[in-house]
């Protein structure tokens, strides 16, 4: 095997000799009018070059490049790096392509993430070998866990110098390797176009997942003829991959007649509804069987939060009223979710009274944390489709005892931790009252990007979310810092809605370099950073659960309008309730990034709280002092 | 029907024994005693528990670069021990075949047959454990044998229809086919003469009848 040393001039299948150069930066073309030049001419007309005339040949990053188009890619997030400079060589003929680069990987493995998320298309972002590679894993394992359809591609050093310890060489396909949902080592650019398109193929078809494609810098510049396949012949290609869409017809009886025989039923309603894009078909099962909508954190926005039926957000810090529906349900039905444990808490004692009917496109997520009597496997637009069928029309008179011990129960449970002062203890600013203020100003239209801990569970209670996809959030990994990068995928996904990442002082802390990013590519992300000096979640815990015992959980930050300054970034400071409105509007009214620093209550708790090994019946609602 | 109250836990009798726990006996039609404060549901059934057996999984996989080293980490990422594994090409290059036994319950077993159906490169997983089946492994024993135990030793191999394979000073190799448990009182009966070396294939499993795994596929 040849060993490309990295000069193009190296590359296998160059037509000429070093001597019969001319001294340009595409130096391994031959002079136009020879031989040489003639023959390459023919031969790249030949080739599926998708119509392009880029006077050299087509080599493995063009073929990635045509690829990305391909497949819809106006975006991708990318850090340049040795192995991929290949790739950078010849972006420039790809001027449709929008290159972000970002200031850290992960930043843009996080920014694909955000940007599938708000549009259900594929995101797309790269790295190069062995740190670049790395950098990338959390924000591939943010997707993995979360389902979100994102291709990463690195480059690896070149195939002959694999497994030599070569600079930036890291087995990186053996570290993704239980962290996607396939990934692939190309060392030969005639695979590329099959691979590609299996990566997008897998990635967005059935339960969506991230796909890490690895290929070697030799490979990126080989001289390839390979066409580009069709999508039939990539699923003909996959004979291993074949998702059941349609719920089996046994089943959705079954599941019809438990709802027609259940008195105090309800909805819980996952992510895959707003995968499988089937927002109107829940509203409309929901209204047809007059069935209340309960959702988990990655649910939100499947129904307008005004909605009659939408009763709310489930699970470890939701609504003590959804909570407790739930425990009284007589019978659950969960559609594209899967009974994480920050669901259920302790299963023992998860609704004890109901039987369940499980909806998914995955059938390894039935029956793995809960046993279920009724199982269906296949998309939720279609099941929800076919079980609106099978069901009767449910008169709302026949469930007005029930659904108004729901309403009595729900206006109980609104009010009691609710600071519509704006003001938690001593005058100093509540975060719920913030995130309150920023949905209602946002008309709450816009996409909220969240991070992770009491913040994201803040946004998760208090925006008023009205549209899917609008809620952006690392529900499984929980990865803290997430929240800027994201929103700078969210942004460029729906350039049409307001774009804000609310996240706290701890989570900001660690990718804030994309802030730089922000500016230099003009994306408006509105950042509302919930600053309480401390870990939040953690000093929660450690009050609640650790006897006070705090540790490491208070987080002395910068002077974080200084902080956006520097990055040429106009921020805005909030410290009691009255400059909170003024803050948001005069960031709403920037052209571009704006920060606004909320200096919040430091000690303020998320409540309820289910304690980990608990029930949800066992919610914790107050600590310390009355005024929680 | 219509509900008689708001329901539980104020307004409706719950159900209260184990039989009736989520059934839809119809509570609400006559009980509006309320809940008395002390009634407890029962807990909630967690799936599998069940009792652990043997189980055998057949897995026809695409021969591709990896995907071993994708069924054992996928195996070993969802906490299951592999007992054995047996893998090869079958009569078609592209396809090969893996035979994996495992300890677990029923459920969780199912479970980790679901998630090898995730890897894009499996095509399909029974588990054969309840069929009618033919199961060999082959074991290769080195066996201590000296002068002295030298005619005892090859007497079992003989009676346990094993084959020496090698004979030296001072030891024999020992083949034995069978299946798992035939192998293993092999094992048992030489052990008292010294085993130097043992190896296994691990089982390799095949359902008897004329139906084919493979040829499912291909259909």
């Amino acid at each position: 095997m040849t060993i490309a040393k990295g000069d193009p001039a190296q590359t296998p299948g160059s037509a000429t000799g070093p001597a019969a150069r001319p001294a340009t930066r595409r130096s391994h073309v031959p002079n136009d009018g020879t031989v040489e030049a003639a023959a390459i001419e023919r031969a790249r007309k030949g080739m599926l070059h998708d119509g392009r005339d880029l006077k050299r040949t087509r080599i493995g990053a063009d073929v990635l490049c045509e690829a990305l188009l391909r497949q819809g890619v106006d975006v991708f997030f990318s850090y340049p790096g040795g192995v991929i400079l290949p790739l950078y060589d010849i972006l420039g003929d790809y001027p449709e392509l929008r290159h972000v680069l970002v200031r850290h990987e992960q930043g843009g493995a996080h920014a694909a993430d955000g940007y599938a998320r708000v549009t259900g298309r594929v995101g797309v972002c790269m790295g190069t070998s062995g740190p670049g590679a790395t950098n990338l894993v959390t924000g591939i394992g943010t997707a993995l866990l979360d389902s979100v359809p994102i291709v990463a591609i690195t480059g690896n050093v070149p195939g002959a110098l694999i497994g030599k310890d070569a600079f930036q060489e890291i087995d990186i396909n053996g570290i993704t390797l239980p962290m996607t949902k396939h990934n692939y080592l190309v060392r030969d650019a005639d695979e590329l176009p099959r691979v590609i398109a299996e990566a997008f193929h897998i990635a967005r078809t059935g339960r969506p997942g991230p796909v890490h494609i690895d290929i070697t810098k030799d490979a990126l510049q080989q001289e390839t003829r390979a066409t580009h396949p069709t999508e039939a012949q990539v699923i003909a290609g996959l004979p291993g991959f074949r998702p059941n869409m349609d719920g089996h017809p046994r089943q959705l009886k079954l599941a019809a007649a438990e709802i027609a025989a259940a008195r105090r039923p309800v909805i819980l309603a996952g992510h895959g509804i707003l995968h499988a894009e089937a927002w109107d078909e829940l509203v409309a099962f929901a209204e047809k069987t007059q069935i209340p909508v309960a959702w988990t954190l990655l649910g939100i926005g499947v129904i307008d939060e005004t909605h009659p039926l939408a009763y709310g957000y489930m699970g470890m810090h939701g609504w003590k009223h959804v909570n407790r529906a739930i425990q009284s349900a007589d019978l659950l039905i969960a559609i594209g979710m899967r009974f994480d444990d920050r669901v259920t808490g302790n299963v023992r004692t998860y609704a004890p009274y109901a039987r369940i009917v499980h909806a998914d496109i995955d059938p390894a997520e039935i029956g793995k944390n809960v046993a279920v009597e009724v199982p269906i496997v296949g998309d939720a637009k279609r099941v929800l489709r076919s079980l609106t069928g099978l069901v009767a029309t449910v008169d709302p008179a026949t469930r007005t005892d029930y659904l108004a011990q729901l309403a009595e129960w729900k206006t109980e449970s609104v009010a009691s931790s609710w600071h519509g002062s704006g003001a938690w203890r001593d005058g100093l600013l509540s975060a719920d009252y913030v995130i309150e203020r920023i949905g209602e100003l946002s008309d709450h239209q816009a996409t909220y990007v969240a991070d992770v801990g009491q913040n994201q569970m803040w946004l998760a209670r208090y925006t008023g979310f009205r549209n899917p996809n609008s809620h952006v959030s690392s529900g499984g990994l929980g990865t803290m810092g997430f929240s800027v990068p994201a929103a700078m995928g969210a942004a460029l996904g729906r350039p049409d809605r307001e774009t804000w990442a609310i996240t706290g002082d701890g989570g900001f802390q660690m990718t804030f370099q994309e802030l730089m990013t922000l500016v230099a590519d003009h994306i408006p992300v509105k950042i509302a950073l919930l600053d309480n000096k401390k870990l939040g979640m953690i000093r929660q815990w450690q009050e609640i659960i650790y006897a006070g015992n705090y540790h490491s959980s208070n987080l002395p930050g910068p002077d974080f309008a200084k902080l956006a300054d520097a990055f040429g970034i106009p921020a805005f400071r909030a410290q009691t309730p009255a400059d909170v409105d003024v803050a948001i509007r005069a960031a709403q009214a920037v052209d571009g990034p704006a920060l606004i620093w909320f200096e919040i209550a430091e000690e303020q708790n998320i409540f309820p709280m289910m304690p980990a090994g608990k029930g949800l019946s066992d919610l914790i609602e107050k600590w310390g002092g009355a005024d929680e | 029907m219509s509900e008689s109250s708001g329901g539980w836990p104020r307004g409706v009798q719950p159900p209260t024994s184990e039989s009736e726990n989520r059934s839809h006996v119809d509570a609400s039609a006559n009980g509006t005693a309320p809940v008395p404060a002390h009634s407890v549901p029962p807990p909630r059934a967690l799936p599998g528990g069940g009792e652990t057996r043997r189980h055998v999984l057949v897995a026809v996989v695409l021969n591709k670069p990896g995907v071993l080293n994708r069924v054992a980490s996928l195996m070993r990422a969802r906490n299951f021990n592999i007992d054995s594994l047996a893998v090869s090409h079958t009569d078609s290059e592209d396809v090969s075949r893996m035979t994996i036994t495992l300890h677990g319950d029923d459920v969780a077993v199912e479970q980790a047959a679901k998630q090898l159906y995730r890897l894009i490169d499996v095509l399909k997983v029974q588990d054969v454990t309840s069929e009618p089946t033919v199961q060999q492994e082959l074991a290769l024993i080195k066996v201590r044998a000296t002068d002295s135990s030298r005619a005892e030793v090859l007497k079992l191999v003989e009676l346990s229809r094993g084959r020496v394979v090698d004979l030296a000073d001072g030891s024999v190799i020992v083949e034995v086919t069978g299946t798992e448990s035939e192998v293993d009182a092999f094992v048992a009966l030489v052990r008292t003469y010294g085993i130097k070396e043992l190896v296994r294939t691990g089982a390799v499993v095949m359902a008897r009848g004329s139906g084919s795994i493979e040829e499912a596929i291909k259909r």
